[in-house]
């Protein structure tokens, strides 16, 4: 690389003697360097993950990268296909371990429309409130981890007190802080716990100070600024055809939210608004992700408010386990409950493709029954999965440290990539 | 309370075939009347979803329409999947090969289906036309075997290339296992001087 600054007007370098270098100098040379392999991954800090990624180099410019997925494959389709449906949901908490509500309840969702089910009011409530808690977890963790990329110790840990105050309100919900498998098809399976209510009133107001401090360390930060403006840049047509959805989606510029697009549960009753940005750059899908995060808290506060009472799960005893009295009591019950665990629900045969919007986009489930209790198929589209088939397309041509920025910002989640 | 008694008790038996509201058949509708040889079959499933089954050769024209009609543009490339219908009652030809699109547009999915033998698993490939489709043609070759003609690097993605046979095919056994393999010979890397590396 010549530098311009190095050297003045006549050629003296101001650095040394002021001796002019010599004709042809190695200094003037281009220096022609052989291309290196890397290897970034599968264990490295920064792929959030067991990802490898082959990297070529020429110097520090990125020639080709080659992303190898498939560590964390654990035959996530074929377990599904050999259990009933209900047990499915133990294996739909692992797609994505930072919000495994999102798709507990995407599942459900799916399953639920195949059999034509319409659950009670009380739990589509629930099952936004605890959506949105995990969205603000995922997008906290996302956030914080780039910010710790970049160097910045403190917004990850700012990130992380609220993440374990939100993780502390989703145990005592669920009892599990992260492999939650909560909800059931038909319902929510627990109530909101006394006093829960409160207990995350006072989390959220904690949750917007801190925000309010990574904020305030990040966004106009010049280092994490010059780190991800115009880096990992795509344009909202490339991303289109990549099928990207989600935050990486909407910082291109284009509003889409399954949640306004097609609303779902009871999204359509709150009063919120979709961020988007407009560059397509990791700056841009940074300021998306803390948008995003300041909306979740306000439909939960109204969810809160405006919770109806009721039953959380459906009376059915062929999809719901029938109440403990009954099962003791009756002998229908006992049929019922015996029925129920041993053979599960019988999903009438047929097919269907639904989608919800999860952390990172569009998380679309296609099922087919065949009527024998188990499910016989179970596609599952990981919004993080056209999102890292991308990457190559953005970073090829740019420096070996635009990757991390942008690899952060994309949040492609191992569990769901490789199911 | 009066629980539901047990008599329908496979929810199978009396259910009618399609329960949720029908959704939109405007795409499909305008894909028949275009090209009315490439649609093999339409039906509705479950949920209200419309469905088009398209003949494997047509498929590239099909998706080219649906990506481009002024009227459609369903450029937002949703996912690919493969059903193996084994199993199931109607299962000739053996496999499905389903297609997921959204348009913003018209703020709808739109549901493709395209069927090929055992004998003959070859699509055209449709990352010409959505680079999208990439890692999902991969995914779907990893687990069926279904091969994308025209796909510029058709190689396993998830499972290692040394894996025998196509796990979500029907007849791979859950617990099937797999033959350990040698240890893959590395091109050594440049390693520089001292002891790094050799001893």
């Amino acid at each position: 690389m010549a530098d311009s600054h190095t050297f003045d007007a006549k050629g003296h370098n101001p650095d040394t003697d002021g001796s002019l270098p010599p004709e042809g100098s190695e200094l003037e040379a281009h220096l022609q360097s052989k291309h290196m392999v890397i290897n970034m991954g599968p264990s490295h800090p920064a792929t959030h993950g067991t990802v490898r990624l082959k990297v070529e180099l020429d110097g520090e410019t990125i020639v080709k990268i080659d992303p190898e997925i498939g560590f964390l494959h654990r035959g996530f389709q074929k377990s599904c296909e050999n259990v009933t449906w209900t047990q499915c949901l133990p294996y739909t908490d692992r797609l994505n371990y930072l919000s495994a509500m999102m798709n507990n309840f995407g599942f459900l969702n799916a399953v639920e429309k195949l059999i034509g089910l319409e659950i009670p009011e009380r739990a589509q409530y629930i099952r936004v409130i605890g959506s949105e808690l995990h969205r603000l977890t995922d997008h906290l963790t996302c956030v914080g981890a780039t910010g710790l990329e970049m160097g910045g110790f403190a917004p990850f840990l700012y990130g992380m007190e609220a993440r374990e105050l939100l993780q502390d309100r989703v145990t005592e919900l669920t009892g599990a802080r992260l492999t939650t498998s909560f909800g059931r098809v038909g319902g929510i399976n627990r109530d909101l716990p006394e006093g829960w209510a409160d207990k995350v009133h006072k989390t959220l107001t904690r949750t917007e100070e801190l925000l309010v401090e990574m904020d305030g360390l990040l966004t106009r930060n010049r280092i994490f600024v010059d780190r991800t403006k115009n880096t990992g840049v795509i344009s909202a047509e490339d991303a289109i055809d990549y099928g990207w959805t989600g935050p990486a989606l909407r910082a291109c510029g284009i509003d889409h939210d399954l949640r306004k697009a097609h609303p779902y549960w009871v999204y359509e009753r709150f009063n919120f608004s979709v961020a988007v940005g407009e560059h397509g750059d990791n700056y841009d899908r940074y300021l998306v992700r803390m948008e995003e995060m300041r909306q979740s808290i306000s439909i939960i506060r109204q969810a809160l408010e405006t919770i109806p009472a009721g039953p959380i799960i459906v009376d059915d005893w062929r999809i719901a386990l029938p109440p403990k009295p009954e099962v003791y009591g009756t002998i229908e019950g006992v049929m019922a409950h015996f029925k129920l665990v041993m053979e599960g629900i019988q999903v009438p045969p047929g097919e269907c493709y639904d989608a919800t919007e999860a952390s990172n986009g569009e998380l679309g489930w296609y099922l087919v029954s065949d009527g024998r209790g188990r499910p016989y198929k179970v596609h599952v589209r990981a919004p993080g999965f056209p999102v890292l088939a991308a990457v190559p397309h953005i970073i090829e041509g740019k420096m070996l440290a635009d990757l991390i920025p942008t690899f952060d910002t994309i949040n492609m989640i191992g569990g769901e990539v490789e199911q | 309370m009066t629980p539901p008694f047990w008599a329908p008790y496979k929810a199978a038996d009396s259910s009618p075939s399609v329960i949720g509201s029908p959704l939109s058949t405007f795409a499909l509708d305008r894909v028949s009347a275009h090209f009315p040889e490439a649609v093999v079959e339409r039906y509705v499933d479950r949920a209200g979803g419309a469905w088009a089954v398209i003949h494997p050769d047509s498929l590239p024209k099909v998706a080219a329409f649906l990506k481009n009609d002024a009227e459609l543009e369903f450029k937002l490339f949703g996912s690919i999947d493969g059903v193996d219908r084994l199993h199931l009652a109607e299962n000739d030809p053996r496999f499905e090969v389903v297609y997921f699109l959204y348009s913003f547009k018209r703020h709808e999915h739109v549901r493709l289906k395209v069927r090929v033998s055992e004998h003959q698993p070859v699509i055209p490939s449709l990352v010409p036309l959505y680079r999208g489709a990439n890692w999902w043609e991969r995914l779907t070759f990893d687990f069926y075997g279904i091969r994308f003609e025209g796909h510029p690097d058709l190689r396993r993605i998830l499972l290692y290339d040394e894996f025998q046979g196509h796990p979500l095919r029907k007849d791979y056994a859950l617990r099937d296992r797999q033959p350990l393999i040698p240890e893959r010979p590395i091109k050594d890397i440049f390693r520089g001087p001292g002891t790094s590396g050799h001893s």
